[in-house]
């Protein structure tokens, strides 16, 4: 313990609670009272009302929720199948050429998602591939800025994991595709749920790229948020942001029930 | 016999292990590298035939252009030092001074990670926007009719939206280091003299340097690159390069000098991650969690 004083130590506490009340608490608080505020003039809102949630379950805006959940989804699956085999071929190879390549499957993650959108944009509005102004687009982009993510994930796992195993399956005679089917996969599958929480919620809260990209019919729920926030019903707004997160929480609180060989053999 | 054999093996690995590498990487440059090598073709040809730097001097030497990759780099410097400071006192507190509940905090803490970016910014308007919580209670304690309190709408507003959004990347690889440190080390530095500042000073923050360096390059890569927080508080006259970007494509169609930002900022960001991967390597382990 570094404060060994009963002052100094209620000092510390303080300190934290201040910080940590002022910077977490109070943006959540604040945010979830204004999805229920009516009216706010005065330092709290005068009356709380649910108007904002009926309106927003009964306009176009759940609509957006799910663009959004299907966009998360369907961008996570793909980066984390990609993510995961890039991350499996990677362990074959050695040198100065994984090096290499560990950068290449990094190097989404470092650039700035409106570039990426912009990217997306100007490629793939010319032959050969034509993809604007479709669904495609918003995926393509989402699966690209989380592709990163996932591939650090379940690298870092492969790392973790001891080559004992494999070399057990291998030396009572599994071949490559049941070794990696009934031993490899299995035994990162903590990291592969980690992997695809992570994508989705970065994805849920995309706002970038999805931007530059999305087509009429197509509109995630974070620019539903800002089109709102923009015209000044930042009320509205509010009550769609607490949505969003909950919606993204209750996914990943989901996904965390997921059992897994590894867990339940500890 | 192993000597035979063994070259044999490791010949087989690296063949196959190529073959398998193809298609992910065959998907990411489809996807990712070709669309990036677009950018940089238009911002050198644009509508000519030839390639040029004419757009990049037309941009650069602008003053537009100028000001959004200042404000960029105050805005990232700044909002990286604040988290590194946030983020060391937080991590300190949860590590050193023992109190119920604090491994809940840090997870919740994290939880921030998985929550959209602008939800913050948004919260700063109904907190310290002209008409939120802090600005209405001055009103009526000291009795004005305007105001007093007015840093939201600038380079301020958006500098602490991003150390509050972006300290969990500097908490978490400081509380993975400080769980490295003996608390019997603490315990003797005590027991010889030290008070609590020298032993932050002499035994803690040398510990922490590692895992500082590497959450602070992570949080100026992704302050540079932050773009809902920017977009949401909308301060006059506060643009970066990625809304630059935004701006100068979906508002004026304007894509040639839309990709030269685009490559600039693209060019930024890639320098800074190879220093946060620089500092990643020299220092070992202590990834910031994320890439």
């Amino acid at each position: 313990m570094l404060v060994w004083s009963r002052s100094g130590r209620i000092g510390a506490w303080l300190l934290f609670s201040l910080l940590f009340g002022v910077i977490y608490v109070l943006p959540v608080a604040v945010i979830a009272i204004a999805s229920f505020a009516g009216q706010w003039n005065g330092v709290l809102p005068s009356h709380l009302t649910f108007a904002h949630y009926a309106r927003a379950v009964h306009s176009s805006l759940s609509a957006e929720l799910r663009v959004s959940l299907i966009t998360g989804v369907m961008a996570s699956a793909v980066a984390l199948v990609v993510g995961t085999w890039a991350a499996l071929a990677l362990r074959k190879i050695y040198g100065a050429s994984r090096l290499v390549l560990d950068i290449v499957f990094f190097i989404p993650s470092a650039v700035p998602s409106v570039s990426v959108g912009l990217g997306l944009l100007v490629a793939f509005s010319r032959p050969p591939i034509l993809l604007n102004g479709t669904i495609a687009m918003v995926v393509v982009a989402h699966f690209v800025l989380t592709s990163a993510f996932t591939y650090g994930n379940v690298s870092a796992g492969l790392a973790r994991l001891g080559p004992e195993f494999e070399q057990m399956a291998e030396s009572l005679g599994a071949r490559p595709g049941y070794r990696l089917r009934h031993v490899t996969l299995p035994l990162i599958t903590p990291y592969l749920i980690a992997a695809f929480s992570l994508s989705f919620a970065l994805s849920m809260g995309e706002l970038g790229a999805t931007m530059m990209v999305y087509p009429p019919g197509w509109r995630t729920l974070p620019v539903g948020i800002f089109a709102l926030a923009d015209r000044g019903d930042i009320f509205e707004s509010a009550t769609l942001t607490v949505l969003l997160a909950c919606a993204t929480l209750a996914v990943l609180v989901g996904l965390s029930y997921i059992p897994t060989r590894a867990a339940s053999r500890r | 016999m192993t000597s035979i054999a063994a070259p044999a093996i490791r010949r087989t690995s690296f063949n196959t292990g190529w073959q398998w590498v193809l298609p992910p990487l065959f998907f990411l440059s489809v996807l990712f590298f070709y669309p990036l090598a677009l950018i940089v073709r238009e911002s050198l040809l644009g509508h000519g035939r030839s390639l040029s730097l004419s757009h990049y001097d037309a941009v650069f030497t602008s003053g537009l252009f100028q000001d959004a990759l200042l404000h960029t780099i105050v805005i990232a410097l700044a909002a990286s030092a604040g988290c590194l400071v946030l983020g060391f006192v937080l991590a300190l507190v949860l590590s050193f001074v023992a109190f119920p509940g604090a491994r809940l905090l840090a997870r919740l803490i994290d939880t921030f990670i998985a929550l959209p970016t602008f939800l913050v910014a948004l919260s700063f308007t109904f907190i310290y926007g002209s008409a939120g919580i802090l600005n209405i209670s001055l009103m009526h304690l000291l009795h004005v009719r305007l105001p007093p309190v007015d840093f939201l709408y600038s380079a301020w507003g958006v500098i602490l939206a991003e150390v509050t959004v972006y300290t969990p990347f500097v908490l978490r690889p400081l509380l993975a280091s400080f769980s490295l440190i003996e608390p019997a080390q603490i315990e003797i530095a005590n027991s010889l003299g030290a008070g609590p500042w020298r032993i932050i000073r002499q035994v803690i923050l040398p510990a922490a340097i590692p895992a500082l360096l590497a959450g602070g390059s992570l949080c100026l890569l992704l302050t540079t690159n932050e773009f809902g927080i920017v977009l949401f508080i909308s301060a006059k006259g506060v643009i970066t390069l990625p809304l630059l970007v935004y701006d100068q494509a979906v508002q004026e169609f304007d894509y040639t000098t839309a990709c030269v930002i685009a490559a600039a900022n693209i060019g930024l960001s890639l320098t800074l991650y190879s220093l946060y991967r620089m500092i990643i390597t020299r220092f070992g382990g202590f990834r910031a969690g994320l890439v």
